[in-house]
């Protein structure tokens, strides 16, 4: 297999990963406004902050596997 | 008015929505002996350039027109400052036109420029391409992400200048016009951004850069997505995220107080051990969270710049026109999508920002 191709799978290891977190924080999210709908807005924004963390891991699997 | 506003912001959405999908059409007639490279394109796109390029007619054929603004190329050779339209160029990336200046001789190849030696009149590489027989000087340009800037920077103005004279203008300071779309903008990264993130009492210092950075990653964001812009990717361009990530890295850094240099050197309420193990993770923190703020930004927009490009190049790719409504929706969708992520962004931007500064700044309370 070449070296793109081990890149490749990288990146797609990266998606999975980030889809689990992204995921997990949806979720939590949604349960959450559900038993406090009037927090709904702080916790909207705290986890729209998450995913940004949970996200940039993804992209930076991305980033890398755009290099090699 | 709220409701107005409201009303041109999804027209205007919509507007920017439809008009993604006439990328279509700008490719459609290109390439039919050729064969199709998604790859070149893309990069082709995503890239910084040295001419504005808006669009090919008769794109292989003998009357082939290329429609494209000129920019100024700025070079620091070993005999000094070399200027020059990017028309001599005549549009040609390969290294074959070239252009003769104050005795020296240049070539433009990948949008790279080089400075060929005497006698040659071609450039060649090496394994690791490396020009052999050129040297590349040093290139300050007005490239074409140069040139967006100061455009969004006009724009700004104008938009930021005509809101202050709406204000001046009105006695009991309700806002009116262009100034009725920005306040509640204003208003927003004041009480959901710089005051719960930074603190009731130290916010107002760090306002101007907020405001700052959120309106100016917007705007860009926005012109990369009007496809006529033609690849403006200002805010896919690393460079570009570096220098904002470093600007809040310096903030960070020197407004951070006592209690802030100490949760990194001695981490207080810990065995000391554990203070010497947390000192050198702490110590690279500093220097991670810019680092993560210039990748997230560039990743993100590059990565939806070249999700858009990747499903019209299926059309291309497969030859065959019944693709072709299916990667036009799924390019609308994810258009539709990255006008979320154009706000989203800029939003994550400045929060994180927000939240360095107010770590920098925080008192003890324990």
């Amino acid at each position: 297999m070449t070296i793109t191709g081990i890149a490749a799978i990288g990146a797609g290891l990266a998606a999975i990963g980030a889809g689990v977190g992204i995921g997990k924080i949806g979720g939590s999210a949604m349960e959450a406004m559900a038993r406090q709908p009037e927090m709904h807005g702080k916790i909207q924004s705290s986890a729209l902050i998450l995913a940004a963390f949970v996200e940039a891991v993804a992209l930076f699997g991305v980033v890398a596997a755009l290099i090699v | 008015m709220t409701l107005n506003t409201f009303k041109s912001a999804i027209l205007s959405a919509l507007f920017l929505a439809t008009s993604l999908s006439g990328f279509a059409n700008e490719n459609s007639d290109t390439q039919e002996d050729k064969e199709f490279n998604a790859k070149d394109m893309i990069m082709h796109h995503v890239k910084d350039a040295h001419e504005f390029h808006i669009i090919t007619l008769h794109e292989g054929k003998e009357n082939q027109k290329d429609i494209s603004i000129p920019l100024p190329i700025i070079l620091w050779t070993d005999n000094g400052l070399v200027t020059f339209m990017s028309s001599e160029f005549h549009h040609d990336d390969t290294g074959h036109t070239i252009v003769e200046k104050n005795g020296m001789k240049f070539v433009k190849s990948h949008e790279k420029i080089y400075q060929l030696n005497a006698g040659e009149d071609a450039v060649e590489f090496d394994a690791e391409h490396h020009p052999t027989n050129a040297v590349t000087p040093l290139d300050f340009s007005i490239t074409r992400n140069v040139f967006m800037m100061w455009v969004s920077i006009l724009v700004l103005l104008l938009i930021f200048i005509g809101t202050a004279r709406r204000y001046r203008k009105s006695e009991d300071n309700v806002p009116t016009g262009i100034a009725g779309f920005i306040e509640p903008l204003v208003v927003f990264v004041r009480d959901e951004i710089a005051k719960p993130m930074i603190g009731e009492k130290k916010y107002r210092r760090y306002m101007p850069y907020l405001l700052t950075v959120f309106f100016f990653i917007w705007i860009n964001n926005i012109f990369g997505l009007i496809p006529i812009l033609n690849g403006a990717n200002l805010s896919g361009n690393i460079a570009f995220t570096m220098t904002l990530a470093l600007f809040t890295f310096i903030i960070t850094t020197f407004s951070g107080n006592k209690n802030y240099w100490k949760h990194i050197f001695w981490m207080p309420g810990v065995p000391v051990p554990m203070k010497i193990f947390l000192m050198p993770i702490e110590l690279i923190g500093i220097f991670t969270k810019p680092i993560s703020l210039m990748i997230r930004l560039f990743a993100n927009i590059t990565a939806g710049h070249i999700i858009i490009l990747a499903l019209m190049s299926l059309i291309f790719i497969f030859k065959t026109v019944a693709v072709a409504p299916v990667s036009v929706a799924f390019s609308l969708f994810i258009g539709i999508i990255e006008i979320v992520v154009t706000a989203i962004q800029a939003y994550i931007f400045t929060v994180l920002s927000a939240l360095y500064f107010g770590m920098a700044t925080e008192e003890e309370h324990h």
